[in-house]
């Protein structure tokens, strides 16, 4: 039998290099795709305690990580699309409308 | 066998997310992202939830990776030519995140195999999707409306956003 502390060590590491992809990459489409990576993690520690503790609870939450991933990309993609539109670029640096 | 199977999973997740953010061109990171995926099914499939696992290819490798792949290819990205330069800030984040590793692998490992893990599933593993279906419609009913609600305002944003003009005067 595998110990819960594997499947936290494993989503550890899957949520630090996503936020190590939000942090050093560039372009929006990257940055998003880290953030699925993050949504993945916190996705194996509620099915890993969800088996452990015998309760249905965490896996049903998956459902709603999932449907938040889903709304998530959605809007985030016709944002990409918008900027693209506007700008003709998708590289962060580029953007400075909400600097003050 | 089930340590062997875990340890592919794992090692191939881990891999898979560290290729992610190290590719360059953003349709390679999507199709690891793709592969990472998969293996995220297999391992819910190891940890009885075998309906997530079916879920997770449906929605995540069938719907929304789709979709990423169709914007990286509709707006013809080029590749980053270098990252940024925030490996400081990157390093305070995740220092967190280290410790909690290096904790759980020393201390944890061993003490918290729980007694009740070796028992048998009796509603978990039996039926899985019944047990999801009954407890979704009837715990968590209100959560799951609400959920509905949050697609639908996404769905109408998107639209809103991807319009051209569609509150502009012609």
């Amino acid at each position: 039998m595998i110990p819960i502390s594997y499947y936290l060590i494993l989503s550890a590491i899957v949520f630090l290099t996503g936020v190590v992809g939000v942090l050093i990459r560039r372009n929006i489409i990257a940055i998003l795709l880290s953030v699925e990576l993050m949504l993945n993690a916190t996705n194996i520690n509620f099915v890993a305690f969800s088996d452990h503790l015998h309760d249905l609870g965490g896996q049903v939450f998956v459902f709603f990580a999932l449907t938040v991933a889903a709304a998530e990309v959605a809007v985030g993609l016709a944002i990409i699309i918008a900027l693209h539109r506007s700008r003709s670029t998708i590289n962060v640096e580029e953007f400075n409308l909400l600097k003050w | 066998m089930s340590q062997l199977f875990f340890g592919y999973f794992a090692g191939m997740i881990a891999l898979t997310s560290m290729l992610v953010v190290a590719l360059r061109n953003p349709v390679y990171s999507a199709l690891s992202l793709l592969v990472m995926f998969f293996h995220i099914a297999g391992l819910f499939v190891m940890l009885h939830a075998e309906f997530l696992a079916a879920v997770q290819i449906i929605v995540y490798c069938g719907a929304i990776l789709v979709l990423y792949l169709f914007v990286v290819m509709l707006l013809n990205v080029k590749q980053d030519d270098r990252y940024h330069s925030q490996w400081r800030i990157a390093a305070i984040v995740c220092v967190p995140l280290v410790i909690e590793s290096i904790v759980l692998l020393a201390g944890g490992a061993g003490t918290m195999v729980s007694s009740r893990n070796s028992e048998p599933h009796d509603a978990v593993a039996t039926d899985n999707t019944l047990a999801i279906g009954q407890t979704l419609f009837s715990t968590y009913l209100f959560p799951f409306e609400v959920a509905s609600l949050v697609l639908l305002v996404a769905m109408i944003g998107a639209i809103v956003l991807a319009k051209r003009d569609i509150g502009e005067v012609r």
